[in-house]
């Protein structure tokens, strides 16, 4: 066991992938010498030398586009963006190549490829390194959009999605990359029976009866801050960890709502069209007659995201969730 | 009106003269240039039957390659069986080389498929229809191949109006920086649709290479001989260890950008006129003539086309229609549940008229 902060957790899971497959290649901006702007990747070039962890030229696209023609040919890029908006030169790549040559070739191709992008607020950054575009991606079938919330997940996920052999969008919340958790670190994940059967499967985080919190990524975190302070209220919140949102496991989140009747979808990425949307669609459509108040979301503004000193006021944040809680529990 | 450069790297002229250059040569027995005239006249009459399976309402949409086929042969021709091709949506000529069915092509623009056949069965990548994003993956798998020792190279095609996309750029960066074993064939046709090369770039294209550090080649691209001499220099060139090469094929496209186009409208009839006397097929035959090759051969790829002719236009028409379970099959490698849920859902949905009704049937469109 060993206690290990997010990043560390990643860099440990990148490990073990990596010596359980040699077709694994790191492909990323400054992730060699200089280990990622964050660290991920500290010391694997080191290890496994620059062929397997290659610093690229500054090109989002070319890195994406050149990743992809190395899955066909069987290996298993694994593609680190800097930062969320920078994806967007890429953009093009993973939603006309990525997204769709499997479908295309009638399964010929088979494009086993991981692309890992640190998102989402609350580190005080300039612009472009804040945002939560992983609406646009699990919008477009054919990819699998996952998002780890605490070290643990992060750990294990990024061994299992390193192993699919579908294309998975990888979301960081790079704001918990400091976060500490005890793990067993010798293991690798894949050696286990289960494999990456679990992989997109949610998560109940926190047990309750009154009210469902669903979130994924930077807020499960905040929302389980919120239930603990409810709590004090006598309110008794359930938190619900998507980690995947696409397969998004519906299930487990009809399960929950029936259970308590209610639900607050949060999340960072802008309200408006947003993977909320998506769920209070469904969750209408399947819970109608067991919900005790409609669904409410607490989420980003429908904004560029702002300068960082009001980033506070744009991300969702304990009063906020408390406020949405408060409203539904009122009806 | 465009005319024909005197720079290009020529080996047969538009007489049918076949002339040296001093860099390139050709060792090349007549009987050898009769199978490349096979090659050309074959892909063209494929290209023609295609065009009217179009007209007839046979298939959606047809991108012509008429007038590329020398660029095309060449550079399939002079490619070794374990190289790889990522083509643009036009390189019907260098599919013919890998031995892909030409009524396999036809499914794309018939609509029964967004592919059609099976790349590693040829060697020969999927149609690319967004410009440019495949010369990226043909610099990925070379990057690949590099580190299995593979020996082979990739080729990539892409036109002038492809040459201006960032990802056609980038890939130049890549392949120079990680000297990928990549040859990239710009089949310059004049037009991006509507648009000439006027209207796109300020240099010849072959010139942009210098400033990515590796060398480009303008050659006569209606000319097989040139283009099968300088690509198999260039495949060489890269299997050896040397680094990426960029060959700008100097072509015209006499017809249209696809059927949907009509290039009456921005260009003239006499510079067509001018590139048809400069035809890739013509000056082959016109030098066959002159080394009195006898007309039994004429004949019999006369033959072979019809033939071929009658098979494309039967093959077209019976392929089929997907069904409701391949339309659901291959949107992930492995189970989705959304995916399983939509197609239970529509299943259940079309089970009340009887199964998915193709709007299609019963004598076509």
């Amino acid at each position: 066991m060993a206690t290990l902060t997010m990043a560390k957790a990643i860099n440990t899971g990148l490990r073990h992938a990596m010596k359980r497959d040699d077709k694994v290649v790191l492909m990323g901006e400054d992730i060699g010498k200089l280990g990622g702007v964050f660290r991920v990747t500290d010391g694997l070039q080191a290890e496994f030398g620059d062929m397997r962890v290659v610093d690229p030229p500054l090109a989002e696209s070319g890195i994406v586009g050149t990743a992809v023609g190395m899955a066909m040919r069987g290996w298993r890029p694994v593609v680190e963006i800097q930062f969320d908006g920078f994806v967007y030169p890429a953009f093009d790549q993973i939603v006309s190549q990525v997204a769709k040559q499997h479908y295309r070739s009638a399964g010929k191709t088979t494009l086993s490829m991981v692309i890992r992008i640190p998102y989402g607020g609350g580190i005080g950054a300039i612009e472009h390194h804040s945002e939560s575009p992983e609406a646009y991606f699990a919008h477009t079938a054919g990819l699998r959009v996952i998002s780890p919330a605490n070290p643990i997940d992060a750990y294990e996920m990024i061994q299992q999605a390193i192993a699919h052999p579908d294309p998975v969008i990888f979301f960081e919340p790079k704001r918990r990359y400091w976060d500490k958790a005890e793990i067993d670190d010798s293991v690798d994940v894949m050696d286990r029976p289960e494999g990456y059967s679990q992989l997109f499967d949610a998560r109940i985080a926190r047990e309750g009866s009154d009210l469902t919190l669903v979130a994924y990524g930077p807020m499960v975190k905040t929302c389980l801050e919120a239930a603990a302070a409810a709590a004090n209220e006598g309110l008794n919140l359930e938190v619900l960890d998507l980690r995947s949102l696409t397969p998004l496991d519906f299930e487990t989140v009809v399960r929950s709502v029936t259970k308590t009747g209610r639900m607050v979808v949060v999340h960072e990425a802008p309200q408006f069209a947003g993977i909320g949307a998506e769920i209070a669609a469904r969750v209408t459509e399947k819970c109608f007659w067991t919900m005790q108040a409609p669904v409410l979301r607490v989420a980003g503004l429908y904004m560029p995201y702002p300068a960082a000193r009001v980033e506070h006021a744009f991300l969702p944040d304990l009063d906020r969730i408390l406020d949405a809680v408060d409203k539904a529990m009122e009806y | 009106m465009l005319t024909a450069p005197d720079d290009l790297i020529q080996l047969l002229t538009h007489e049918g003269k076949r002339v040296t250059h001093p860099d390139f040569s050709l060792d090349i027995s007549d009987d050898e240039i009769r199978a490349l005239y096979r090659d050309l006249f074959l892909v063209r009459r494929f290209d023609n039957e295609a065009t009217a399976l179009q007209r007839q309402g046979e298939l959606a949409l047809w991108a012509q390659c008429q007038g590329q086929e020398a660029a095309q042969i060449g550079a399939g021709r002079a490619l070794s069986a374990g190289d790889f091709v990522f083509p643009s949506y036009r390189e019907h000529g260098i599919a013919w080389t890998r031995g892909v069915d030409p009524v396999q092509i036809l499914g794309m623009f018939r609509g029964t498929t967004n592919g059609g056949w099976d790349p590693y069965a040829h060697n020969f990548g999927l149609y690319t229809v967004v410009i440019g994003n495949q010369c990226l993956h043909a610099v990925g798998y070379a990057m690949a191949g590099l580190r299995e020792n593979a020996g082979d190279v990739v080729l990539t095609c892409f036109g002038d109006g492809g040459s201006n996309q960032g990802d056609v750029s980038e890939a130049f960066v890549f392949a120079g920086v990680y000297n990928a074993p990549v040859v990239f064939l710009c089949q310059n046709n004049q037009y991006a649709i509507s648009e000439p090369n006027t209207r796109q770039m300020r240099v010849p294209i072959y010139q942009r290479s210098s400033g990515f550090g590796f060398p480009g080649y303008r050659v006569d691209g209606n000319d097989v001989l040139a283009m099968f001499a300088v690509m198999r220099f260039a495949y060489e060139h890269a299997r050896s260890g040397n680094g990426p090469v960029l060959v700008e094929a100097f072509t015209y496209r006499i017809g249209n950008h696809t059927t949907s186009d009509d290039a009456t409208r921005y260009r003239d009839a006499a510079e067509v006129e001018y590139w048809k006397e400069r035809d890739p097929i013509l000056r082959v035959k016109r030098y066959l003539d002159s080394v009195k090759t006898p007309q039994s051969f004429f004949d019999e790829v006369e033959a072979a086309a019809e033939e071929l002719a009658v098979r494309i236009r039967s093959g077209a028409r019976q392929l089929a229609d997907p069904t409701l379970d391949e339309m659901f099959t291959n949107v992930y490698s492995q189970p989705h549940p959304l995916v399983q849920q939509e197609h239970q859902e529509m299943t259940e949905y079309f089970a009340q008229f009887g199964g998915m009704q193709s709007p299609h049937s019963e004598g076509g469109h």
